[in-house]
C-alpha cells in the first residue's frame, strides 16, 4: 500500500510535466492540424535555459530561492517562447496551405536542426546540477517503507495546476482565446471575419513553446541532469499523451499526460523499468482501437 | 528585425556555455559569437531584402518537361556502370551502396506514403525485423543467406499485417503515432531481449552472402569454392564490395520494377484511389481496410529485404542502427522527391544521403546540414523535387 | 409495376436526440427514376447514406431484391453493398479522384472484377494473360460511358482539372461503371446552368432504357425532378408527407405547404 502510494506521488509529477509538453503539440494540432515535431525540442531548450539561468542568477548573487526559481521560470519561459515563434515563422509558416506532409517534414528538419545546434554549441555531455529545492513531507510510513512527497513535487503539481486554470480562462475568456478557437474551426472563416490568423498562430506557438519551457524548468529540478538528447522521448512521450486524451482537447493533454506518467512509475514499480516505453506505447495502441478519437476527443461524424 | 530576433535567440544559449567543473556547473561566457551571429543574420536578411527574395532556380522546374521513364533508364545504366569506371574506388561503392539502401527503402515506403496515403513514421520496424530475422535465423538456423532474404520479407510482411490490422482503421496522424511507437516497442524489445538478440551488443560476425555458392574469401573453407577462384582471377577483397554493390542495386530494380507494375494494376489504382478518398472508394465497392494492410504488407515486406541486406553487408545488427532518425529520414526522402515519384526517390536519397557522405570529414556540422537541408529544400519546393505523376492507363495510348 | 427493386421499411435515422429520419417506407422499382424530394434537412441525404451502408440505420428494414437474390442493406458494410448489392451511388459535393484522369478513375470503378482477374495481382504481376484481356473489357466499358457521357475526349485528363459540370457527369459514369443494379444521385443537377441540366436528363433517361437499372435521385431542381422521374417521394422533416407520379405531387396540398409554408392569411 506504502508502495503504491509512492508510484502514485511519483506518477502524477511526472504526469504533470508530460501534460505541459502535451498542450503545446494539442494547440498547436488542434489549430493548424500538423504534428509539431519540433516541441520537443524547444522542450529540451527549455530546459538548457533554466539551467542557464539558473547558474545566471546565482552568479548576480540572488540567493533568496523561490525570487530565483520565478525569475528563471520567466527567463526560460520568455527565450523559448521566442524559439517557438521563430521556428513556426521560418519553417511553417511558408508552408501553410500547401500539401499535408510538407510541414511535418520541416518540423522533422527543425528537430534535427535545433538538437544538434544545442549540441554543438553546449557539448554533448550530461549536464548535472546540485538540489535546489530539498526536503519533503513524509506521507506516511508502514512495512519498513516511507512513502515521500518532496517539496519539488508539490510545487510541480501545484503550478501545473495553476496554470491549467489560467490557461483554460486564458482559451475561454479572452480575445486571444476566442480568436484561437474560432482559427481551431475555420481558419478561412476567421479570416474572413477579421482575425489575424497569422499572428493568432503564432501566438499558439508562443504559449505552446512558454509552457514546454515550465515543463523544462521542472526536469531540470527534478532529475538534477539535462542533455541534448531529452527532447526526443520527452517529446514522443507527450504527443503520445495528446493523442491518448484525444487531441486538439485541453483536459485530455493533461488526463494523457497523467495517464502516461501513471503508467510509468507504476510499470517502472511493479514490473521491468525497460518495458516502461512498451507499455505506455501499448495502452495506446488499445485506447485508440477501443476509441478512435482518444480519451476526450469529440467523436467525428462522417459527413459524407 | 530579425537581427533583434537574433540576438534574442543568441543571447541565452550561444552567449553562455555550461562548463563543467569542480562543484558542478559553472558557466562561460562569449558573447563575441553572439555579435557575430547577429551582425551574420542582420546582413543577410538586408541581402535578400535588397535582392528581392529569394532566387529562384528554375533547373527543376525544366526537368519536369524531361520523359521521366527516360530519365530512369540513363540513372540505371550510370548505376551499372559505377563500379566499372576509373574514378571508381571501394569508397565511393562504399558509399553509391549506402545510398541504394536508402533508395530501396525509399521506393518501399514510397508504396505506403506515396501510393496509399498512409503516414508512416516507423518503417524503420520493418527495416529492423529483415535485419534481425537474417541475423537470428543464421545464427540459430545457419541459414544461408538466400534462403533468409525472402524469410525476412515475410517476417516484415507478416509484422506489418500485424501491425496494420488493429491500426489502419485510424485516421492518418493517429496512424502516424501509432506507427512511431510500433517502431519504438521493437527497439525497445531489440535492447532488452538480451538472451535472444543479444540486447544492445547486437548480433556480431554474421556470415556473407555467397554467389551462387562462391565465397567471397582469400582462404576459403574446406570444400568451398572461392570467387576469385572459380573466375581463375587474383583475390581482391574490392570483389565483395562490389558484389554487395550489384546485390542491393538488383534489390532496389526489383523493388522499382515491382511497384511500377503494381501501379499499373487494380491494386495499385486502388491504392492510389484511397488516398484521394477513401470515402469515394467505398462506394465502389473496395475494401479500404485490406487494400491498406495491401499496402502496408508489401512496404514492410521490401523494409524486410533491405533490412536482411543491412545485416549481411555490416556483418552485424545492433538495436543502434533502428532509431527513429531512420524512419524520419526515410520518409524524408520519400517526401522530398515528391510523393509517389519514384526518380524523385532516387533524386532525394542522393541529395540527402550522398551529399553529406561527403562531407563526413565535417562529423559535427553534418546532421547539423542535414537538419537544414530537409528545411530549406521542403521550404524551397513544398510538393516535393519531382512531383510529377504518370498516368497508370492512356486512352490514347489504347489499340481499339 | 413488377417486384420492386428497393423496398425501404420503417426506416428511421437518430444522431442522439435528433431523429433525421423517421419511420421511412417506400419502394422503388427497375427501369424507372425515383426521386426523393424536400425541403433542405428533410433527411434526403441521410437516406442515401443509410443505404449505402455509411450510417448504420437505428430501425428499419432495407432490401434489396435482383435477380433471385435478396440483400439486407442494414447488415452490410459500405463496400459490401457496393460490391455484392450492387448499389452505386454519387455525393452532393462530387467525389472524385482529383490527381488521377478521368479513365483511371473509371477503372477504378471496376476494381473488384479487375482484382479477381488478376488473381488478387498476383496473376497480374506477372502479366498473365486472362487479366490484359480483362483490362481491355474494363477500358471498353470505361469508353463507354465515356462516350455516353460526351467526356470520351477529356479520358486521359485529371479528374480534378475537368470543368464543374463534366465532373458530375463523370462521378455518375464511374458510379456505373460498377454495372448497378441501383444507381443513387445526390443532386446531380446541382450546380449545372440550363443546357447541362438537359444534358444530364437525357443521359438519365438512357441510363434507365438501356440499362434496365433503378435510379433513386435527390434533386432540388424541379425541372429535373419533374421532367424524368417517373415516382416521386416527398420528405419533410425526416417524415414522408407524400408519394406519387409527378402530376399528382405537383397538385398535393402538403408538399406545397412545405415548400411555400404555410398560407400567411391564417397566422
Amino acid at each position: 500500500m506504502a508502495y503504491f502510494l509512492q508510484q502514485l506521488v511519483n506518477g502524477v509529477a511526472l504526469g504533470a510535466i508530460y501534460g505541459l509538453i502535451a498542450i503545446g503539440y494539442t494547440m498547436v494540432y488542434g489549430i493548424i492540424g500538423m504534428i509539431n515535431f519540433a516541441h520537443g525540442e524547444i522542450f529540451m531548450i527549455g530546459a538548457f535555459l533554466s539551467l542557464i539561468a539558473l547558474l545566471l542568477i546565482a552568479a548576480l548573487g540572488i540567493s533568496n530561492v523561490p525570487l530565483a526559481l520565478a525569475l528563471t521560470l520567466l527567463f526560460a519561459m520568455a527565450f523559448a517562447a521566442l524559439y517557438g515563434w521563430t521556428v513556426e515563422r521560418l519553417a511553417y509558416r511558408p508552408l501553410r496551405g500547401s500539401q499535408r506532409l510538407a510541414p511535418l517534414i520541416s518540423a522533422i528538419g527543425m528537430s534535427i536542426v535545433l538538437q544538434n545546434t544545442v549540441q554543438l554549441l553546449q557539448g554533448a555531455r550530461v549536464k548535472p546540477l546540485q538540489p535546489v529545492i530539498t526536503g519533503g513531507l513524509v506521507l506516511m510510513e508502514g512495512d519498513g517503507f516511507v512513502v515521500r512527497l518532496s517539496y519539488l513535487q508539490i510545487i510541480i503539481m501545484l503550478l501545473t495546476l495553476a496554470l491549467m486554470i489560467g490557461f483554460t480562462w486564458l482559451i475561454h475568456n479572452t480575445t486571444l482565446g476566442r480568436a484561437q478557437r474560432a482559427t481551431e474551426q475555420d481558419m478561412t472563416m476567421a479570416a474572413l471575419v477579421g482575425i489575424d490568423v497569422d499572428r493568432t498562430i503564432s501566438a499558439t506557438f508562443v504559449m505552446g513553446a512558454a509552457l514546454a519551457a515550465v515543463a523544462g524548468l521542472m526536469v531540470t529540478l527534478y532529475y538534477g541532469v539535462v542533455d541534448f538528447y531529452i527532447g526526443f522521448h520527452a517529446g514522443v512521450k507527450a504527443f503520445t499523451a495528446a493523442v491518448l486524451g484525444g487531441i486538439g482537447s485541453l483536459p485530455g493533454a493533461m488526463l494523457g499526460g497523467l495517464l502516461i506518467g501513471l503508467i510509468e512509475a507504476f510499470w517502472s514499480g511493479y514490473f521491468t523499468i525497460e518495458y516502461k516505453d512498451v507499455a505506455a506505447f501499448a495502452i495506446l495502441i488499445l485506447v485508440l482501437i477501443f476509441r478512435p478519437t482518444g480519451l476526450l476527443g469529440r467523436p467525428e461524424i462522417e459527413k459524407v | 528585425m530579425a537581427a533583434l530576433v537574433a540576438l534574442g535567440l543568441a543571447f541565452p544559449l550561444v552567449g553562455h556555455r555550461l562548463e563543467d567543473s569542480v562543484n558542478g556547473l559553472s558557466l562561460g561566457y562569449r558573447f563575441d559569437w553572439v555579435a557575430i551571429g547577429v551582425a551574420a543574420v542582420f546582413f543577410g536578411r538586408l541581402t535578400i531584402g535588397l535582392l528581392g527574395g529569394v532566387p529562384r532556380i528554375a533547373a527543376f522546374d525544366r526537368l519536369k518537361g524531361l520523359r521521366m521513364d527516360w530519365l530512369g533508364w540513363v540513372l540505371a545504366a550510370i548505376a551499372i556502370a559505377l563500379p566499372f569506371l576509373p574514378f571508381a574506388d571501394r569508397n565511393l561503392i562504399d558509399k553509391a551502396t549506402l545510398v541504394l539502401i536508402y533508395v530501396m527503402l525509399g521506393w518501399g515506403l514510397n508504396v505506403v506514403v506515396g501510393l496509399a496515403g498512409l503516414l508512416d513514421l516507423g518503417y524503420v520496424a520493418f527495416y529492423a525485423v529483415g535485419a534481425y530475422s537474417y541475423a537470428l535465423l543464421s545464427l540459430y538456423f545457419d541459414l544461408s543467406f538466400w534462403v533468409c532474404l525472402p524469410l525476412a520479407g515475410l517476417f516484415a510482411a507478416g509484422f506489418g499485417v500485424l501491425l496494420g490490422f488493429p491500426v489502419l482503421r485510424l485516421r492518418g496522424d493517429y496512424l502516424a503515432i501509432v506507427t512511431l511507437g510500433f517502431g519504438e516497442i521493437i527497439r525497445v524489445i531489440l535492447l532488452n531481449w538480451q538472451s535472444f538478440t543479444g540486447g544492445p551488443n547486437g548480433i556480431t560476425s554474421i556470415a556473407r552472402p555467397s554467389f551462387f555458392g562462391l565465397v567471397f574469401s582469400a582462404d576459403p573453407p574446406e570444400g568451398r569454392m572461392a570467387f576469385h577462384q572459380a573466375l581463375g582471377i587474383d583475390y581482391s577483397s574490392l570483389h565483395r564490395v562490389m558484389f554487395l554493390y550489384f546485390l542491393i542495386l538488383a534489390l532496389a530494380l526489383l523493388t522499382n520494377f515491382v511497384t511500377l507494375r503494381l501501379r499499373r494494376l487494380p491494386i495499385g489504382r486502388a491504392w492510389e484511389a484511397l488516398r484521394e478518398d477513401e470515402i469515394a472508394c467505398r462506394a465502389l465497392g473496395i475494401n479500404p481496410t485490406t487494400t491498406k494492410l495491401s499496402a502496408f504488407a508489401i512496404g514492410a515486406m521490401f523494409g524486410g529485404f533491405a533490412g536482411s541486406f543491412f545485416a549481411t553487408r555490416q556483418g552485424f545488427v545492433s538495436p543502434e542502427s533502428f532509431t527513429f532518425i531512420e524512419s524520419a529520414i526515410v520518409l524524408a526522402i520519400v517526401v522530398l522527391g515528391g510523393m509517389g515519384s519514384q526518380i524523385g526517390v532516387v533524386v532525394a536519397a542522393l541529395l540527402l544521403i550522398g551529399l553529406p557522405e561527403w562531407f563526413r570529414d565535417l562529423q559535427l556540422y553534418r546532421m547539423l546540414v542535414f537538419g537544414l537541408a530537409m528545411v530549406a529544400i521542403m521550404l524551397w519546393r513544398p510538393r516535393g523535387l519531382l512531383s510529377h505523376r504518370d498516368p497508370t492507363i492512356l486512352l490514347s495510348e489504347m489499340k481499339r | 409495376m413488377s417486384a420492386p427493386l428497393l423496398t425501404v421499411e420503417h426506416l428511421s435515422m437518430r444522431f442522439g436526440g435528433l431523429v433525421a429520419v423517421g419511420d421511412l417506407s417506400f419502394t422503388a422499382p427497375s427501369r424507372a427514376i425515383t426521386a426523393v424530394i424536400g425541403p433542405n434537412g428533410a433527411g434526403k441525404t441521410t437516406v442515401f447514406n443509410c443505404l449505402t451502408g455509411f450510417y448504420r440505420p437505428s430501425v428499419g428494414r432495407l432490401t434489396l431484391a435482383h435477380a433471385g437474390q435478396t440483400h439486407f442493406l442494414e447488415r452490410m458494410e459500405g463496400f459490401d453493398i457496393a460490391r455484392k448489392a450492387r448499389v452505386a451511388r454519387t455525393f452532393q459535393n462530387i467525389r472524385l479522384f482529383p490527381n488521377m484522369t478521368a479513365l483511371e478513375n473509371l477503372i477504378v470503378a471496376q476494381h473488384d472484377t479487375l482484382m479477381r482477374a488478376s488473381l488478387w495481382s498476383i496473376g497480374g504481376l506477372f502479366g498473365l494473360a486472362g487479366y490484359r484481356q480483362a483490362e481491355r473489357q474494363a477500358v471498353d466499358r470505361a469508353r463507354h460511358w465515356l462516350d455516353q457521357a460526351e467526356l470520351l475526349e477529356f479520358a486521359d485528363v485529371e479528374a480534378g482539372a475537368l470543368p464543374y459540370g463534366a465532373q458530375r457527369k463523370l462521378e455518375i459514369a464511374r458510379a456505373l461503371c460498377t454495372q448497378p443494379v441501383l444507381l443513387c444521385l445526390d443532386e446531380p443537377a446541382a450546380g449545372l446552368n440550363p443546357r447541362e441540366s438537359a444534358d444530364l436528363n437525357r443521359l438519365l433517361l438512357a441510363i434507365r432504357d438501356a440499362e434496365g437499372i433503378g435510379i433513386l435521385l435527390i434533386e432540388h431542381d424541379m425541372s429535373v425532378v419533374m421532367g424524368i422521374s417517373d415516382h416521386i417521394v416527398v420528405l419533410d422533416y425526416g417524415q414522408k408527407i407524400a408519394e406519387g407520379p409527378p402530376a399528382a405531387i405537383r397538385a398535393d396540398a402538403s408538399v406545397i405547404r412545405a415548400y411555400l409554408g404555410e398560407p400567411e392569411d391564417s397566422a
